[in-house]
């Protein structure tokens, strides 16, 4: 066992790093107040010039922006990327979800006019799945598409959707047949998001930001050569966007061992530190572990790619670990500040507002992408084969399911 | 990077899994549990001429001079088959702490015969329910004899020398090499939680003891015996916890109630879940270990109270949750679900209990960011 590269990837990664750190600090710093707009507009100018290098998109195949690399180069770009705090948050859906989709199921023209242009930041992409009555149950959704000549008539409304409010274009699951059951009269496009009759709502989230949106849809007209997949076939469709999605959500992020033990170590109580408290130990100590044990989790998975092989199912725990963590850290660390842990100004508290910005985004982490109980689900008939839920909705004609309405 | 063992280690594993199989069922197991008998004497033959006593001791002591990569494989199979035999007592503790601590002469004297299975060791520290540390430990070393008893110890009526943890004046502590069979000591079984790993009370009254290490250092070489330990036994943890979720696995798919496989039922689903993921996070911090533990890295002392932390939490979850999950008929003599309980809480105290690894891990860290 060992931790090192092959000479391969060590010859990558020096490559990688040489032009990360040539040219990433211009992009890292934020100006001061910097607008959602700014952030995005110095998002795509940091996607432009990865793509003018070869390092945009690394494991698409090159005609369509990307760079043709391996799994295990794509590993580590992202490590060597995430060591600096580049602008890239906008260009997550598209490019980890929507980009594979329409590899996938777009005509060859359409790749070829639409992926380089995703690849290289000039347009954004959102993806249009949950609804008010889709969730969890995602193929419960109900947005309808009615057949018109060449085109299809789309009403109905999206919810949850990350970026629609910058986004150029997004994939669409719809009803196309609401007489056939639920997973069957799906049918699945890509949209331009300047259509007419789309409006975009923001949704103001308990952290106070406004990530996501709902998006209307008011008789929003579609050609169907932007169909994707098969008439009916959208379900399918929607598993391979979804399969990138268990790839691209991953370890919550956000204030995690290091930052807890750290104020456990400056704040005092009864002139001791918290560090010294046994309470504040046994916690510490398992946060270490969970966070030891997700991080060797994905040293075997990158074991397993750096071989060539299938990775195993390891990495299905990631989010449902690291998002209950990332709501104890952010939880505790407001313990430890007493009287004092209600504020929320970053000047008057510890750490910025990182445990604040813990305590009150990981309850949307917990959901986003897969809740708790859906991963669960997941690994108990995916990794444990377990038998799926029974479900009261099969084969019934979607419009005679109950809805609760 | 590469995490994960070689295509030798996981040969030796399935040929492990294949003599475990055969010669080591349940059956052999619940016969040590219900019977007088103070181990499985075919499995531990039979792991003897495999040559899993000598794996990891040097060639220059008859051993087969492998790394602890093997030997963590091999705990592995054995925690996962529940296996009845000395091996844990006599190699991760006996063998280490000679390895680590005897003089050459002992080395040469105690080592070829550990590696041959000729003779069983143990390592004596316990007395009786609370823990020892410097502030508590009783029994007493003089120049060259001890005085005193320990209970519980592991393989203690069968080992034919236990090395001890005895004090001297001022609180200080050694560790004592004593020769069972000798004079000034009688030893019987103790009735414990896990009747598949015999354990006895030891007395010593002026038994002939034999320095080992530093005289004074006794805490401080028990602490690099369990760090090396603690990652053996957390893979033995790891493949009990395995087979406690197939065991639980398996009877939720062919038990219905209600009409369906119970399987089929979230509120089993997500406890099955839960189950997997403390087995997964255990055993990728155990593969930290064993990295840890066969490099001869710094990070040992983390890396052992990381996997010993959460593999003891993992095989007590499975353990439980793998009753709980067999409804009434877990609760059963009949059933093996209980062999796999009693198994997870001798695990998880045998090396000291959890809030002590805890409290050992954040120590760890601490002295490491103070480096």
């Amino acid at each position: 066992m060992n931790f090192n590269d092959t000479p391969q990837e060590a010859a990558f990664r020096a490559e990688a790093r040489a032009f990360l750190d040539a040219n990433a600090p211009k992009y890292v710093a934020a100006r001061r107040n910097e607008t959602e707009a700014q952030y995005v507009a110095r998002g795509k100018q940091w996607q432009k010039l990865k793509a003018e290098n070869g390092w945009a998109c690394l494991n698409w195949p090159k005609e369509y922006g990307g760079r043709g690399a391996t799994p295990m180069e794509l590993i580590i770009w992202n490590q060597e990327e995430s060591r600096y705090d580049l602008p890239v948050g906008p260009f997550a859906i598209g490019l980890g979800m929507c980009g594979p989709t329409m590899i996938a199921y777009a005509t060859e023209a359409q790749k070829r006019e639409h992926l380089p242009k995703m690849a290289s930041g000039e347009v954004i992409w959102c993806q249009l799945f949950s609804e008010p009555a889709g969730g969890s149950d995602l193929a419960a959704l109900r947005t309808r598409a009615v057949k018109d000549g060449d085109e299809w008539i789309v009403n109905g409304q999206k919810i949850w959707t990350s970026g629609a409010h910058y986004s150029d274009w997004g994939i669409l699951v719809t009803r196309s047949d609401p007489s056939l059951p639920k997973h069957k009269g799906l049918t699945f496009f890509f949209v331009d998001m300047h259509s007419p009759g789309i409006e975009v709502k923001p949704i103001k989230q308990i952290s106070g930001g406004a990530n996501f949106n709902e998006v209307y849809f008011t008789d929003v007209r579609i050609p169907d050569a932007q169909r994707l997949g098969a008439v009916g076939q959208g379900w399918q469709v929607s598993i391979t966007t979804l399969m990138n999605e268990r790839l691209a959500v991953g370890n919550a992020g956000g204030a995690d061992f290091d930052e807890i033990y750290d104020l456990a170590a400056s704040i005092k109580i009864d002139g001791k530190p918290a560090l010294a408290n046994p309470a504040v130990r046994e916690k510490l100590a398992d946060w270490y572990c969970q966070a030891s044990g997700l991080k060797f989790t994905n040293y075997r998975v990158i074991s397993a790619l750096s071989r060539g092989q299938t990775p195993g199912p390891e990495n299905s725990i990631t989010k449902v670990v690291s998002a209950v963590k990332q709501q104890d850290i952010g939880s505790f660390g407001l313990d430890l500040m007493d009287m004092g842990g209600i504020l929320m100004d970053a000047k008057k508290v510890p750490a910025g507002l990182a445990f604040q910005m813990n305590f009150l985004g990981a309850p949307g982490y917990r959901i986003a992408g897969g809740t708790d109980e859906i991963l669960r689900n997941i690994i108990a008939e995916r990794v444990l084969g377990l038998p799926p839920d029974i479900r009261v909705d099969k084969g019934i004609p979607f419009n005679e399911v109950p809805t609760g309405s | 990077m590469n995490f994960e063992f070689s295509d030798e280690q996981n040969l030796l594993r399935e040929q492990a899994q294949s003599f475990l199989a055969k010669t080591c069922p349940l059956s052999a197991v619940r016969k040590v549990l219900d019977g007088k008998q103070p181990f499985d004497e075919a499995t531990w033959r039979g792991m003897i001429q495999l040559g899993w006593t000598a794996t990891a001791i040097p060639e220059q002591y008859e051993g087969l001079g492998l790394g602890y990569l093997e030997l963590c494989v091999l705990a592995e199979e054995l925690g996962r088959s529940l296996a009845p035999t000395p091996f844990s007592s006599s190699i991760y503790l006996g063998a280490e702490a000679i390895l680590l601590f005897g003089s050459p002469a002992q080395k040469s004297r105690y080592l070829p015969k550990l590696a041959a299975g000729e003779w069983i060791a143990t390592l004596a520290v316990g007395e009786g329910a609370a823990p020892v540390g410097p502030t508590r430990l009783r029994t007493k070393a003089t120049a060259d004899t001890i005085k005193g008893t320990k209970i519980p110890v592991a393989d203690g009526d069968v080992a034919e020398f236990a090395i001890v943890l005895a004090k001297e004046e001022k609180r200080t502590a050694s560790l004592y090499i004593v020769d069972l069979n000798g004079t000034g000591v009688t030893r019987k079984t103790v009735a414990t939680l896990d009747p598949t790993r015999s354990h006895a009370e030891i007395r010593f009254k002026d038994a002939p003891a034999e320095l080992l290490g530093t005289r004074g250092q006794g805490f401080e070489h028990l602490q690099q015996v369990f760090d090396r330990a603690a990652v053996l036994f957390a893979f033995e943890q790891v493949g009990g916890a395995q087979a406690a979720l197939d065991m639980g696995r398996d009877y939720a798919l062919g038990r219905y109630a209600f009409g369906r496989p119970i399987g089929s039922f979230q509120a089993i689903k997500h406890k099955l879940a839960d189950m997997y993921i403390a087995t997964t996070l255990a055993r990728s911090n155990c593969y930290y270990g064993a990295w840890a533990l066969s490099t001869g890295a710094k990070e040992l002392p983390i890396a052992a109270a990381t996997a010993r932390v959460s593999a003891t939490e993992a095989f007590h979850e499975c353990a439980k949750e793998n009753i709980q999950t067999h409804g009434g008929m877990g609760f059963t003599w009949e059933f093996d679900c209980h062999m796999y309980y009693r198994r997870a809480k001798l695990l998880s105290v045998n090396l000291g209990s959890l809030p002590r690894w805890k409290d050992r891990l954040v120590s760890s860290i601490e002295a490491a960011r103070a480096a």
